[in-house]
């Protein structure tokens, strides 16, 4: 990742991101068992990232598991510190704030989890979950009761449900709520952390549709963390792809879908099947070989390079490069406000 | 994939009477038959219909992809044909192996069949495989049960079966414990063992649910040679209607415990005749679609198996819906060649292939608050019956809270 980190791909020049991550690095010790727990290892879950969200615009941070999606999701409200580098909300550093600025800031940037199951409190009722972030933030009055009832009708909730259990409600009416308690500020960003993926498809739609609205209406900015390349295809403006803790390709949507360069974006879209036989059948899949490696034991140079295809293909000289040198995530001249993280980094199209 | 046409001949060639599973002509050719399974799981508050009548035959060589969404009762019907439920559950109709009846089977009796004529592939390779024994030993345990072989056949055979499902190594791999091996080299196992005894009948449940799409085409791979090497004739079973495309050569679609149309998987995906299936494929987010149009979702959840009503029970749901649909529950009947749907308007769907035109796009929503607090003077709170406009149809459908 290049230091200075310059604005990555601005969709359109001249305007100011709301957020901007650079060089966000975020390291887990591994301890030994016993009494005295020394130090053995790093899980090195997220390695100096950089990217910006814009006001209004939907990122999709997308990547399989472990890939350090959730991690970043996680540093970006400083819930877990960074180890190093920085996050800047509207122009200041995140990782650098007092408690106090800290709890100002998070009114302005709010959080969805993945699962509507365990993120609300099974003891108090709808009413209350909507309630307690207006309460924390010293924004409840008189009218408080209203602004959650308002907060329920848009979100697709009937007001009349408030004073009910989380338990009494299916799936996509929970993450529903989850969604109310975060809209309840009225943030300007929001964090998506797999907010459908725990869903049946047709409740998944409804809420995805919700989103969308939201985002029309309130002029949200969305970090959508996803692992589901099709609901991120649906719902961002650009994706970002991860592996192994690093941003390998960032694009506009439909340019990464249809022009990926990186070969694991590539070989990520490839195995991805499509809802309809005709086409399924026709595909050419890559097929990785191999498991993701160890985020302990990271390999060197271009991190993919032990399961790349293209690896595989070059000469000796050239794939020295992959083992020695990490390519940096820039743009390869193939696309515009496309950057790629690889030495040989080709269009290639696989839907 | 399904373009093999070892695979696809048996499908087609069958001009008979389709899958009309309670015709006795051509039972022949079915390695598998399901006639009228049904599943009752009584608790405290009631009966629980889990599966209500499910018919279907696997003939050989062939894929049959069962979708549905949670609840719907298609784990069920597998456990119920593997004779896995427990004793608490009552399973009544038939299901024929080649002809033999396996309901009523006694458990030593249902063993010699299990895994060695029908084998299954469960969803969580974390707990389908023993953490203490290596996986050499489960494997040969395998082959051990039904063959009567020497402890070093089973080994060499154990080895054989890693390396059909992909497993470098697998000489060195044989000796290691489960928690050394990955999520999808785990489920590669879990194939193997399926495998190992050349069953006719493999029942994958959601074999790559629990695995990243990169790691699901590997195993989807493996499961594709194991269904190549054993020609075997495969139930599976999932909820991702895109595995089910690539994979499959017939689908059964299951909804509140029982089929609601079943047919060729061409027949299904571009021209589907009860309206839960096509509000199914309107609701995905496609990959391969450029369109920014809304997606649509089906209003409303799935009901409570419990005291299910009479009707059919995608009414609340339906866009179709007429008073009719509230009193009688309609039959799988014939509507295109060896494709049935259970629908009494399925006519109306006959090329009517855009969902968004049936299924509200909902959330239309022109009057949200763009400040929550000084709308909601204006804004009276709506009545159970009046829908506001945000998330218009989901809610009427979610409204309707036990």
């Amino acid at each position: 990742m290049t230091a200075a980190a310059p604005a990555l791909v601005a969709p359109e020049t001249g305007r100011h991101p709301i957020l901007s991550v650079r060089d966000l690095v975020k390291e887990f010790p591994i301890t030994s068992p016993g009494i005295i727990r020394r130090r053995v290892g790093t899980v090195h879950a997220v390695s100096g990232i950089s990217f910006d969200l814009f006001p209004g615009e939907t990122l999709g941070l997308v990547g399989e598991s472990g890939c350090g999606k959730t991690t970043t999701s996680r540093a970006v409200l400083h819930l877990q510190p960074a180890t190093s580098g920085q996050v800047f909300f509207e122009g200041r550093d995140v990782t650098k704030m007092s408690k106090n600025d800290l709890r100002r800031m998070r009114r302005n940037m709010q959080i969805v989890f993945q699962d509507p199951y365990a993120s609300l409190n099974p003891r108090i009722t709808v009413n209350e979950i909507i309630a307690e972030p207006l309460k924390i933030h010293g924004m409840w009055d008189d009218s408080g009761p209203k602004k959650v009832a308002d907060l329920m009708r848009t979100v697709g909730l009937n007001p009349e449900h408030g004073n009910r259990f989380p338990h009494e409600f299916s799936g996509g009416q929970r993450q529903r709520i989850g969604i109310a308690r975060a809209l309840a500020l009225r943030p300007k960003v929001l964090v998506l952390d797999e907010p459908v993926s725990a869903l049946d498809v047709s409740i998944q739609a409804g809420v995805i549709n919700l989103l969308e609205d939201l985002q029309d209406e309130l002029g949200l900015a969305y970090l959508f963390v996803a692992h589901d390349l099709s609901v991120v295809r649906h719902i961002a403006d650009r994706v970002a792809v991860m592996y192994l803790g690093k941003i390998v390709e960032v694009a506009p949507t439909t340019e990464l879908f249809e022009r990926p360069q990186h070969p694991y974006t590539q070989a990520l879209i490839s195995a991805i099947p499509i809802p309809d036989p005709r086409k399924e059948r026709e595909r050419e899949r890559i097929i990785l070989q191999g498991d993701v490696p160890s985020p302990a034991n990271p390999p060197s140079g271009c991190r993919f390079r032990t399961r790349c295809p293209k690896f595989l293909t070059l000469s000796e000289v050239d794939s020295q490069k992959c083992v020695n040198e990490e390519p940096p995530l820039v743009n390869r001249g193939q696309g515009p406000q496309h950057v790629a993280a690889c030495h040989y980094a080709e269009v290639l199209s696989v839907i | 994939m399904t373009s093999d046409s070892a695979l696809t001949t048996p499908a087609r060639t069958d001009s008979g009477p389709g899958d009309a599973g309670f015709d006795e002509t051509g039972f022949d050719e079915a390695v598998l038959a399901v006639e009228d399974l049904t599943v009752d799981f009584p608790t405290p508050d009631g009966v629980v219909q889990a599966v209500r009548g499910v018919s279907y035959r696997l003939r050989s060589g062939e894929v049959l992809g069962i979708v549905g969404e949670s609840g719907s009762g298609k784990s069920v019907t597998s456990l119920a044909v593997m004779g896995l439920l427990p004793r608490t559950a009552r399973v009544s109709g038939s299901v024929r192996f080649r002809g033999r009846e396996l309901i009523g089977l006694s458990d030593n009796q249902m063993n010699a069949v299990r895994g060695k004529k029908i084998a299954m592939i469960f969803q969580d390779p974390m707990t389908s495989l023993n953490p203490v024994y290596k996986i050499g030993y489960q494997l040969a345990e395998a082959v051990l049960a039904h063959n009567d072989v020497s402890r070093e056949a089973a080994r060499k055979r154990a080895v054989e079966l890693l390396e059909l499902v992909g497993i470098p190594f697998p000489e060195k791999r044989i000796d290691q414990y489960p928690h050394e091996f990955s999520g999808g080299m785990r489920q590669r196992v879990v194939i193997a063992i399926a495998m190992a005894n050349d069953p006719d009948v493999i029942i994958a449940d959601e074999p790559t649910t629990a695995l990243d799409v990169t790691v699901q085409a590997q195993v989807l791979e493996a499961l594709r040679a194991a269904q190549l090497e054993t020609h075997a004739a495969m139930v599976l079973i999932t909820h991702d209607l895109g595995v089910v495309a690539g994979q499959a050569d017939r689908v059964l679609v299951m909804y509140a415990g029982k089929p609601v149309e079943i047919g060729p998987v061409d027949s299904i995906y571009y021209g589907p005749q009860m309206p839960y299936t096509l509000g199914l494929l309107g609701s995905l987010p496609r990959l391969d679609v450029r369109s920014q149009e809304r997606l649509t979702p089906i209003q409303g959840a799935p009901p409570s198996l419990l005291n299910l009503p009479p009707g059919c029970p995608f009414t609340p749901r339906c866009p179709l819906a007429r008073p009719i649909c509230q009193t009688v529950e309609p039959e799988l009947l014939q509507v295109a060649p060896e494709h049935r749907a259970a629908c009494h308007f399925s006519a109306e769907l006959r090329g009517h292939p855009d969902p968004a035109e049936l299924f509200a796009t909902t959330t239309a929503d022109t009057q949200l608050p763009a400040e929550f607090g000084a709308a909601a003077s204006t804004d009276a709170v709506p009545g159970p019956g009046e829908v506001h406009t945000v998330g218009g149809a989901i809610d009427t459908g979610e409204e309707e809270l036990p």
